[in-house]
This record gives C-alpha cells, sequence and structure tokens, in this order.
C-alpha cells in the first residue's frame, strides 16, 4: 500500500515527527523508530539511500541535522520516494523559509498539516507545492 | 511568530528540548501529563482554544513514545467543533492517536458524514482525509456512496475529489463491496481523463489497487492509463506547478506505469504501440545529469519503465536495451543507482533469454558481493543466487563461501542457506558439493540447520565412491583446534561408518580416529554424544583383529554413561555394551546402514516451490518475493511411502533421532535383537520421526494428499473470482431463498460466468462449504467432478443434490453422501450427454444442513453450448464451398445486432477464440471483418461444422452483422443466439441468460457510456 510511515528524526535520534499509515502499539513504534534509527544513522554519505528492514524498505535522506526516514513496503519506487522526501523538504522551504529542525519542531502542526496535504492512507495526494500549501496560507490569513 | 498564542505548547515543547536526560524528560511529561488530565477533568470549564492546546501536547507526548491512555475523548469531540481551527486539531490528532477499531471513533461517524456531505470545502477535506486515514469498515459501510459521490461530482472541486479518491481506496481495502465492478470501471475509465494531476494522481493510486485486485474489470482503463503516460511524457499540458526539476510529475508517471503492469498483456496494437514509444523514449532519453534531484526523479521514471517493459516482455531488441542499461547501472559508482540496478537484474532474471547476458555481468555483480553497504550487498546476493546455474555455480558458491567468513552476522544465516541449496542443486561433482558443505559447517556452523548436515550424510551414504573421500575430509576438519558442534555431528556419523576405509592411511587406525572423535566428547552438548557413542561402538566393531585396550576403553565409556541422567544417552551406553558383549551378532546389527531412498531435497523443493510461486505473479510481486528467505522447516511428516521404506530406525540406528525414545521403542529393540538377521527393518511408519534423516521432508502443502491439492487449487482460485462484490447471487438464487441466513461467498453469477470459459474452479462457496468443479469434454461427452468440501469442524448433514438437466442433456450424477465429515472433500462424478443443440443450461439444486441452518441453492452448471464446440481451422478453399453449399434460412441465418458492447476488434476475436471459436485469419478481405469455424458435437447432430462471420462497422461498433451456417437448423439458431448473447453483454455482470430463475429485469441491457473508452479507441483504430 504505499508508505507506512514518514519519521523525522535528528541526529541524536530524537524523534521530531512521527506519521504512520498502518496502526503500530506504541511498544511497535518505539522499538521500530529505534531500530531504524540505529541501522540508518550509522551509515555514511557513500552508502544507499535505501535500507532493508524486517519487511519495510527504508529510504532516506539526511538534510543537515535532520533525517527524514520513510518507510515503503516493497512494491515502491525508491527514487520516487527519495524524490518525495525533497519535495516535502522544499515545500517546507518554501513555507517556512530556510527550514530547520526548530522549525519542525515548534510548528509541528505546520509540518502535520503539510504532510496530511501530501500523503494520505499511504499514498501520495499532491505534489503542487502551492496546492499543498494552500490551506495553511488560508489559516495563516484567517487567524 | 506562527504559534498564535499556543504559548503554553512552545513552552513545553522547550522544556523538553532543554531536558538534560531521559529522567528530566520523563518527569517534565509526567508533570504536564498530571497537568492536562487534570484540566480535562473539569472540562467545562475548556476553551475550545485550551482543548486543543492540550490536544497538541498530548500528540506530542505520544510521539515522543509515552503512553496517552487519556483525552482521547477530548480530541475526538473537538471534531464536532463549529470553528475550523479546532475541528482540524481533532480530525488530524484523532488520526494519530486512534486506530481504526477505537470505539470513540464510532461517535464521531455522524458528525464526520456530516462534514464529508456538507457544503464546506475545508471541512469535507478535513473528514475524507481522516476516514481515509484510519476509517474502517463501519465507515465503509455508511460513507462509501458518499464518498463516491464527490469524486464523480462535477461540481466538486480538485481539492475535495482528491481526497475523495483516496479516502475511496481505505474504504475499499476495509470492504471491496463499496465499489460494484460492473458500474465503477466505466467511472473509473472517466476519471482518468481528468485534467487536474491532483485528481489523476489520486485516481491512479485508486486504480492501481482495484487493477491489483480484479484486472479484468478494469480493462478499459488501460488505454487511459497509456494516454496518460503519453501526456506526461509529450509534457503537454502540465501546469508548471507539476513539473519537478522539469520532469513532468514523475510520481504520476511512476504510479500509471505501476498500473500497467497489473494487467497482463496489452493485446491492442495501437495501444501497444504508443506505449512502446513512450517507454522507447524514456529508455533512450535518460541521460545522467549533474542535479542530484533531476537526476534521481528521472531515473525514478526510468527504473519503473524499465519494470513495465519487463512485465510486458517486449520485443527483443528493447528487453537488450534494458539489460544493456542495468548492466551499466550495476556498474556505476552511485550507490542508488548501483542498488537498483542490481535488484533490477535480479527481476530481470525473470525474462527468458537474457540469463546469457547477464552472466557476462557477474564479475561486476561479485564485486557488489563485497561492497561496504549491507543494502548493495544483499542485493548482490540475491542476483548471485538468482543467476546461478551449472556453469557457474562453482565460481559463485566459492564466492559465497569466501564473503561468509567476513560477513555481517545478520547475513550469514541467508548466506549459508543460499550456498547450501545452490551447491546441491548445481553440483557438478559430488565430492566438490561435500567439501562446500564441510566448509560452511566450518565456518558457519551456528547458522547450519540439521537438514543440511543430514543431506550430505544422505549423499555419501548413498555414493560408494564418495565415502573414503567424506571420512577422510571430516578427520582433517576435526584435527583442527575449534570445532564447531555441528562438525562433530557429522564426522562421528561419517567416521563412524566409514573410518575403516581409509584404515591403511596413516593416522587412520581405529585407536586414532577414536582418539580424534574422543576429544571431543567434553566439548560438545548431550544431543552430539548419542552419535558419538555410536560412532564408538561402529568403530570396535570395524576394529579387526580386535584390540583390546580400544575395547576396554570403550566398554568404560559405556559403563560411565549407563547412568547418565539423559535418556538417550543412557539408552545407547546400555544398548552398545550389551551388544559388544554378543560377540558375532555385532557385526550384523551394526552392519553399515543401507542406502537411502532416492528423494528430493527438501532444500530444493524449497527453492523450487517459492520459484513456481513466482513465476506466476506480475512482476511487481516478485519484489515481495525476494526478501530474504526464511530458514528451512522441518516437517515431522511421515512419508508417503513410509511403511514399505527399507530405511531402518531402530534405538540402533546410527542416526540420532531424539525423539525416537519412548519406552515403546525400548521394547522394540528387543524384537529387532530376537530377529537376529540384523537387517533391523522395522519400520513404524506412524512414527513422527521415522524418515528424519530419510529426507528434508518438504513442508505439507507441496506433499500433501492429492484431495487437498485439489483443495488448494481451489482456493486460489477462489481467491481470484471472490472479487469484491461478494453477495450477489440474486441472479440465480430464488426470491424465497433469500431468507436463507447463509450468504454465499463470491458472486455466484461470476463464477458461473468464468467456469462457462474454463474447466476447473469454484462453482459456489459460502462459509460451510465450497463447491469446486472440474470437467472434462470429449466430443459430445463431458465428465465433470463435483468437490463438496466442508470447511468446517462439524459435520454437513441432510446434504442433497439434485440434477435438473434440460431436455437436451442426458446427466447422470453419482451418489452424493448424505454427511460430508468436517474439513473432508467429497468426489461426485457427473456424466453428461448432449443430445442435441440447445442453449438452455443445466441446474444443481443442492442443499445441505449445518446445525439449524438449512441451506438451498440452486446453481446453473457449466455444461454449456460452447463446451461441446472444438475449434478446427478451416482452410479458404474448403470454406467457400461450404459456405456456399449452405444458403439461405433456415441453415444459413443472417442478423443485425445493435447494442452490442463496443469493443475493439482483437478484443472481439479474443472473446470469440474463448468460446472455442477459431478465428480464420485472412478469409475475409475486410479488415473490419471476423471469419470463424468450430466444430459442433451432439448426439443427434454428430460433429458438424458450423461456419461463422461477423462484418462489423468501424464508425459505429454499437451494431455489427452476424452470418452463421451450419447443417443443421436448430444448431444454427442456438450458436447464432449463443453468440449474440456473448457480444452484447458484458460478461462480468448477470445476464439475460437461459437461466431457469428470471433475471432482475435491471440487467436486460447493457449500459454504454457515451464516453467508453473501448469506443474512443476503436474510433482511433480504424
Amino acid at each position: 500500500m504505499g508508505i507506512r510511515f514518514i519519521l523525522m528524526v535528528n541526529k541524536q535520534g530524537q524523534t521530531r515527527l512521527a506519521q504512520y499509515y498502518e496502526w503500530l502499539t506504541l511498544e511497535e513504534r518505539r522499538a521500530l523508530e529505534g531500530e531504524i534509527v540505529r541501522k540508518c544513522l550509522a551509515r555514511n554519505e557513500q552508502q544507499c539511500s535505501f535500507v532493508e528492514h524486517r519487511n519495510y524498505k527504508i529510504v532516506y535522506r539526511r538534510y543537515a541535522s535532520l533525517f527524514f526516514l520513510v518507510g515503503v513496503d516493497n512494491d515502491e519506487n525508491e527514487l520516487a520516494i527519495l524524490e518525495f522526501i525533497h519535495l516535502l523538504v522544499e515545500t517546507m522551504d518554501r513555507h517556512f523559509g530556510n527550514v530547520c529542525e526548530l522549525d519542525i519542531m515548534f510548528h509541528l502542526e505546520k509540518a502535520h498539516f503539510m504532510l496530511e496535504e501530501m500523503v494520505m492512507n499511504g499514498s501520495i495526494v499532491e505534489t503542487s507545492k502551492a496546492n499543498i500549501l494552500s490551506p495553511i496560507q488560508l489559516m495563516d490569513k484567517a487567524s | 511568530m506562527a504559534m498564535h498564542g499556543m504559548r503554553g505548547l512552545s513552552v513545553f515543547i522547550s522544556d523538553i528540548r532543554n531536558c538534560q536526560n531521559k529522567e528530566q524528560e520523563r518527569q517534565r511529561i509526567d508533570k504536564e501529563l498530571g497537568n492536562v488530565r487534570n484540566r480535562f477533568k473539569n472540562e467545562k470549564g475548556l476553551s475550545p482554544y485550551e482543548k486543543k492546546k492540550y490536544v497538541w501536547k498530548m500528540l506530542y507526548i505520544y510521539m515522543l513514545g509515552y503512553d496517552v491512555d487519556f483525552g482521547h475523548m477530548e480530541a475526538v469531540s473537538l471534531i464536532s467543533a463549529p470553528k475550523y481551527p479546532e475541528k482540524q486539531v481533532g480530525y488530524i490528532v484523532t488520526s494519530c492517536l486512534l486506530n481504526e477499531n477505537h470505539d470513540f471513533l464510532r461517535l464521531a461517524i455522524n458528525t464526520v458524514r456530516n462534514d464529508i456531505i456538507g457544503r464546506n470545502e475545508t471541512f469535507q477535506c478535513l473528514a475524507l482525509t481522516m476516514v481515509g486515514n484510519i476509517g474502517g469498515r463501519e465507515f465503509a459501510e455508511s460513507l462509501a456512496p458518499d464518498v463516491q459521490k464527490l469524486l464523480l461530482s462535477s461540481s466538486c472541486r480538485p481539492l475535495v475529489r482528491k481526497k475523495a479518491a483516496l479516502c475511496l481506496l481505505r474504504l475499499f481495502r476495509k470492504n471491496p463491496d463499496v465499489v460494484n465492478v460492473d458500474g465503477w470501471a466505466d467511472r473509473m475509465a472517466q476519471l482518468l481523463d481528468e485534467r487536474d494531476l491532483g485528481v489523476l494522481t489520486s485516481s491512479m493510486s485508486l486504480l492501481v489497487a482495484l487493477v491489483s485486485n480484479n484486472h479484468e474489470a478494469y480493462w478499459s482503463c488501460l488505454p487511459k492509463c497509456v494516454k496518460t503516460m503519453e501526456r506526461l511524457a509529450r509534457n503537454q499540458d502540465i501546469p508548471q506547478e507539476y513539473t519537478y526539476y522539469g520532469i513532468p510529475s514523475p510520481w504520476l508517471q511512476v504510479k500509471t506505469m505501476r498500473a500497467l503492469q497489473y494487467f497482463p498483456t496489452i493485446e491492442d496494437p495501437y495501444t501497444r504501440r504508443t506505449l512502446f514509444e513512450v517507454l522507447q523514449r524514456i529508455l533512450m532519453g535518460t541521460d545522467v545529469v549533474k542535479n542530484v534531484n533531476k537526476n534521481n526523479a528521472s531515473h525514478a521514471v526510468l527504473f519503473e519503465a524499465l519494470a513495465l517493459v519487463m512485465h510486458l516482455d517486449a520485443e527483443k531488441e528493447m528487453m537488450s536495451q534494458c539489460v544493456a542499461l542495468l548492466g551499466k547501472f550495476i556498474a556505476v559508482r552511485e550507490p542508488n543507482i548501483r542498488y537498483l540496478g542490481l535488484e533490477n537484474m535480479t527481476r530481470m532474471l525473470m525474462v527468458t533469454d537474457v540469463q546469457e547476458i547477464i552472466k557476462r555481468h557477474q564479475a561486476q555483480i561479485i564485486t557488489s558481493l563485497k561492497d561496504p553497504d549491507i543494502s548493495i550487498r544483499r542485493r548482490a546476493l540475491d542476483l548471485l543466487y538468482g543467476m546461478c546455474d551449472v556453469t557457474n555455480a562453482k565460481d559463485i558458491v566459492e564466492e559465497l563461501l569466501q564473503y561468509l567468513s567476513s560477513a555481517d552476522f545478520t547475513m550469514r544465516e541467508e548466506l549459508s542457506l543460499k550456498a547450501a541449496i545452490l551447491a546441491e542443486k548445481f553440483a557438478p561433482d559430488l565430492s566438490w558439493y561435500v567439501d562446500v558443505i564441510l566448509q560452511l559447517i566450518d565456518k558457519a556452523g551456528d547458522f547450519i540447520s540439521d537438514d543440511i548436515w543430514f543431506r550430505v550424510v544422505q549423499f555419501v551414504t548413498n555414493n560408494d565412491d564418495l565415502q573414503p573421500y567424506a571420512a577422510a575430509k571430516v578427520k582433517e576438519y576435526l584435527e583442527k583446534p575449534a570445532v564447531h558442534e555441528t562438525m562433530v555431528k557429522v564426522s562421528a556419523y561419517i567416521l563412524g561408518e566409514y573410518s575403516h576405509l581409509l584404515a591403511r592411511r596413516p593416522g587412520c587406525s581405529p585407536k586414532e580416529i577414536f582418539a580424534i572423535l574422543h576429544e571431543k566428547l567434553p566439548t560438545v552438548s548431550t544431543t552430539t554424544i548419542p552419535i558419538l557413542l555410536s560412532a564408538y561402538a561402529k568403530i570396535l566393531m570395524h576394529t579387526q583383529p580386535p584390540d583390546q585396550e580400544l575395547q576396554s576403553q570403550i566398554w568404560a565409556i559405556f559403563n560411565k554413561y549407563e547412568s547418565c541422567i539423559d535418556a538417550e544417552i543412557q539408552q545407547r551406553a546400555v544398548e552398545y555394551f550389551a551388544l559388544c558383549q554378543k560377540g558375532a551378532a555385532l557385526m550384523d546389527i551394526l552392519a553399515e546402514m543401507p542406502k537411502f531412498p532416492e528423494r528430493k531435497s527438501s532444500l530444493i523443493k524449497r527453492a523450487e516451490y517459492s520459484e513456481a510461486d513466482t513465476a506466476e505473479q506480475s512482476a511487481i510481486k516478485l519484489r515481495a518475493q525476494q526478501q530474504p528467505s526464511n530458514a528451512l522447516v522441518v516437517t515431522d511428516q511421515p512419508p508417503a511411502n513410509g511403511a514399505t521404506s527399507p530405511v531402518p530406525v531402530g534405538p540402533l540406528s546410527l542416526v540420532m533421532v531424539p525423539s525416537m525414545i519412548t519406552t515403546e521403542d525400548h521394547t522394540s529393540t528387543d524384537q529387532a535383537l530376537s530377529q537376529q538377521n540384523g537387517s533391523l527393518t522395522k519400520v513404524d511408519p506412524q512414527h513422527p520421526s521415522a524418515d528424519l534423516l530419510g529426507d528434508l521432508l518438504g513442508p505439507l502443502a507441496i506433499e500433501g494428499p492429492p484431495g487437498a491439492t485439489v483443495q488448494s487449487e481451489h482456493n486460489a482460485v477462489s481467491g481470484l473470482e471472490g472479487g469484491p462484490d461478494a453477495v450477489d447471487g440474486s441472479a440465480i438464487v430464488p426470491v424465497e431463498e433469500q431468507r436463507n441466513t447463509v450468504q454465499p461467498i463470491g458472486n455466484i453469477a461470476e463464477r458461473f460466468h468464468a467456469l462457462c470459459l474454463k474447466d476447473s474452479g469454484v462453482l459456489y462457496e459460502d462459509p460451510y462449504i465450497q463447491i469446486g468443479i472440474k470437467a472434462e469434454w470429449r466430443a459430445h461427452h463431458g465428465r465433470l467432478v463435483l468437490f463438496l468440501g466442508n470447511k468446517n469442524t462439524a459435520p454437513l448433514v441432510s446434504v442433497q443434490a439434485l440434477m435438473l438437466p434440460p431436455a437436451h442433456l442426458k446427466m447422470e450424477l453419482s451418489l452424493v453422501p448424505d454427511t460430508i465429515p468436517p474439513r473432508a472433500q467429497v468426489q461426485c462424478p457427473l456424466e453428461v450427454v448432449n443430445l442435441r443443440p440447445s442453449r438452455d443450461v443445466a441446474v444443481l439444486d443442492f442443499s445441505y444442513k449445518f446445525g439449524t441452518n438449512m441451506v438451498n441453492v440452486k446453481l446453473r452448471l457449466p455444461a454449456v453450448l460452447n463446451k461441446f464446440l472444438q475449434p478446427i481451422p478451416v482452410p479458404a478453399e474448403e470454406f467457400f464451398p461450404q459456405w456456399r453449399s449452405l444458403s439461405g434460412p433456415p441453415l444459413k441465418l443472417q442478423e443485425v445486432v445493435r447494442g452490442v458492447r463496443p469493443m475493439p476488434l482483437p478484443e472481439m476475436a479474443n472473446l470469440l477464440n474463448s468460446f472455442r471459436l477459431m478465428i480464420c485469419p485472412g478469409l475475409d478481405p475486410n479488415p473490419n471483418n471476423l471469419v470463424a469455424s468450430t466444430t459442433f458435437y451432439s448426439e443427434s447432430t454428430h460433429a458438424m461444422l458450423c461456419l461463422i462471420r461477423i462484418e462489423t462497422d468501424p464508425a459505429d461498433r454499437t451494431q455489427l452483422r452476424m452470418t452463421l451456417a451450419s447443417g443443421d437448423p436448430t444448431l444454427t439458431f442456438e450458436l447464432k443466439e449463443f453468440i449474440k448473447e456473448q457480444l452484447i453483454t458484458i460478461p462480468t455482470a448477470p445476464p439475460q441468460s437461459p437461466a431457469p430463475a428470471p433475471p432482475p429485469a435491471a440487467q436486460a441491457t447493457p449500459q454504454i457510456p457515451p464516453n467508453d473508452p473501448a469506443a474512443l479507441l476503436a474510433g482511433l483504430l480504424s
């Protein structure tokens, strides 16, 4: 079914955002996040962006101190997901302007709103930055 | 700045951030949880804003991995807040915190529905998104029609419709019935004409889910997907916002090509050509560029195109182009491309004719096996495993062995299993095989399952010339300082049996062999000691002339273990000691083990099983299959031929079979002893592990009894046919039967139609019974077998099957038992004789009782007219004289048929073919016409030639002229009507068939939407 989860984790391994598209209990999430973070954060720049873990494939990308990790099933196009991460980052960048870890941390709700416009039920809904951001801009204007 | 007063939340987050350690964090969180809990307790004083703030805090805490076991109600209640900001938080937090089965969700269902059908777009979006993320079955049942309406509504804006598409996808997964395939396929095709790329992207995801479930129903979407690809590839009408680094939405391109991979093939030549042009352009036109993102995006598209080309099994030239590309990719330095190159090359192995080209890259692939990146190593391993055959097995396995010593722990098990399988499967000679397995045990003993060493023993035992070699080899290993216990086991076995063959070599006297073995005894566990004891007994027996010193040494050991706490060891010690006193009898009883019956290794069986499994799947699913293989499963199933198997398995066998030790065996020892012939052929076929060594026994599913095979076959079929709309048996089940509390599984009418075209499958299924059918047709005779399978653990009683044959069929159903035992399957043969041509259909009146439920169904049997046809090619020189000689009615009938389901000519040809009418190409000069011939068999007509000509109008595909000719007026008429029925109905819909029960009126006329894709396509073609 495509994307199973999206994690944003900083290089200390602290979760900054977690969005799951399948139900896992809190314990399962904790364990899974721990395993993935251990596996992915230990990798270096020369290694590929894909890690096979349990029955997931993790597609990840690092931006400064923040790792974006997307868990997909084995039926996904890895490079498309890799660039989807970049699209997400560019979208956040357009909104926040020079987005950084703190923006995501302190504007958790915004990050969630954006993600919600981009992914639904593990499938990509929208890839136009203008369309993704328009509800947030409307809200900002209203308040 | 943008926190808009949610200061409390900001403060809390920065507090957490400032925590020095986990303990501080926990304290701060506990404090906050206490605070929030208190505030929620007197909810009345809370403003919506405060509620919103606290709910976000809860989400934050939950995200950090702390349990939040309260406040769910507050989150859900925000959904009904009148203002957008609160409502939004309610929806988002609810879908993060709750799962689909949570009770509170049920409380919100009305509010959610009101938001969905309401006029506020933003509310609609929120509600659709939440349902799309966590909606369960209940949501599916109550909301699906509303969601469908939104998706199709022309007055809805794209921002709502795109969410409706994915929401429907979720509801479809939760309850496939929400999409009724019959009508939905056309709507889906319509949706694919969408201009808005957001809606199109979502719709494409929906389509992927639908076609993966039932591609048959969505043929009409195929040309639409190709059109979408064309639009994207040519960059026509793509808004700037949807191009990504100059590439028209790579995600939509990928998704569209993914959808196309679910169609088994593309028959229409025009569509196929168009698609191949697009694919060719992608294959040729993707260059490596400097910009990483652009490069990735274009390669995402390229890899998907490669997968699609492989799936379509394109022309040879295009295939070799693909292999060449992949060959380039696996050699590049860029790790992502290399990884994907290896991954896709493994999929490519499934395509015939390219293995040889792939083999040329072997050296390159082996380099990747040593890559520092484990992801790449894994892909390389899978690829090497897949490409191994007799010609390269030696090289590949040796590479794997070499790599084994340095491989990470996580990969060793998989690696050694794969090496073992390959060594056995492709061994050029047996001594090499023995070498490989011993090396495996030596290097990765912890990962070598018992099956692997059992198998080596079996080979050595069965091959005399291998025995001295193996004995010498294991002795070498035993002399090493550190030896894995598995090595001790296999060595003890082999040396016990065959070390006497080495006796003349230096250092191989019985005494020395014994010393080497015995040295290991203190280091091994209790499961290995019995094998050592057996080996000692054998060595002693082979020592000729007897060596008093060795004898007393070994006897002392037996004596020592006579009081061992482990029953197996104790028993062996006692028995061997007793046997040793018997002198000559020892020779017979401890004689060399006889050969094992030749049987396929379960390692190989497993390998083949999984290959057969994958071969039938679409290329996409292969990826899932190529997951690291799991270890072998050895089932303790007695072999089918267990009773006659000559494998000696008494407690005296030199094989350590732990589960053999029972008191019952104890008595059999005496029996065996008293037999005195020492052949020890007593075999207890019931014994669960009687043949543990004999083979590594495949799982039950592979080698089950025939009945089970049929059953599983049927299950597979029912999986295919089950379809999304489960309960639609009304076409045949008379109205009063609807009171049956037992509902059929799957669509009865659909099952019947499927069976009209093939000869085996499921006729009917409900929670208690499955009725399968298998048919063979020869001329005017048919032999059907009904498989009545009781799915329960309780018997089905009062089973009755009554045939209601039409006048033209003579049918004889063999006796159907009154009771079907639990989990049993009963086979009832049914003989059919076709007396004369008729379209009438036989009906089976079937009833049974389960508990208090009396179930009665009337099922049409697929003993239909086309089953008595035999396609026959008729050359032109025969066709025309025949055609002319059958001049005019009643032998030759012509009719203009209107309301034909529009379809391209090749599709019509396929349809006719599937009814066993053979298309004779080239007979009719007009390319818009089809000519077909067939032979009809019945008792009255015998074999009778039928000729058919269909003239289509390229300008109007909804009508055609049909001419039928045969030597029998009834046959001509019946066949004409039969073909007509097939052309004007949609086969998946319940037809206005000659069924005895009147069909619902609604299905009488087929609905042809104005923009049917097939019709459009037909227009293009002509």
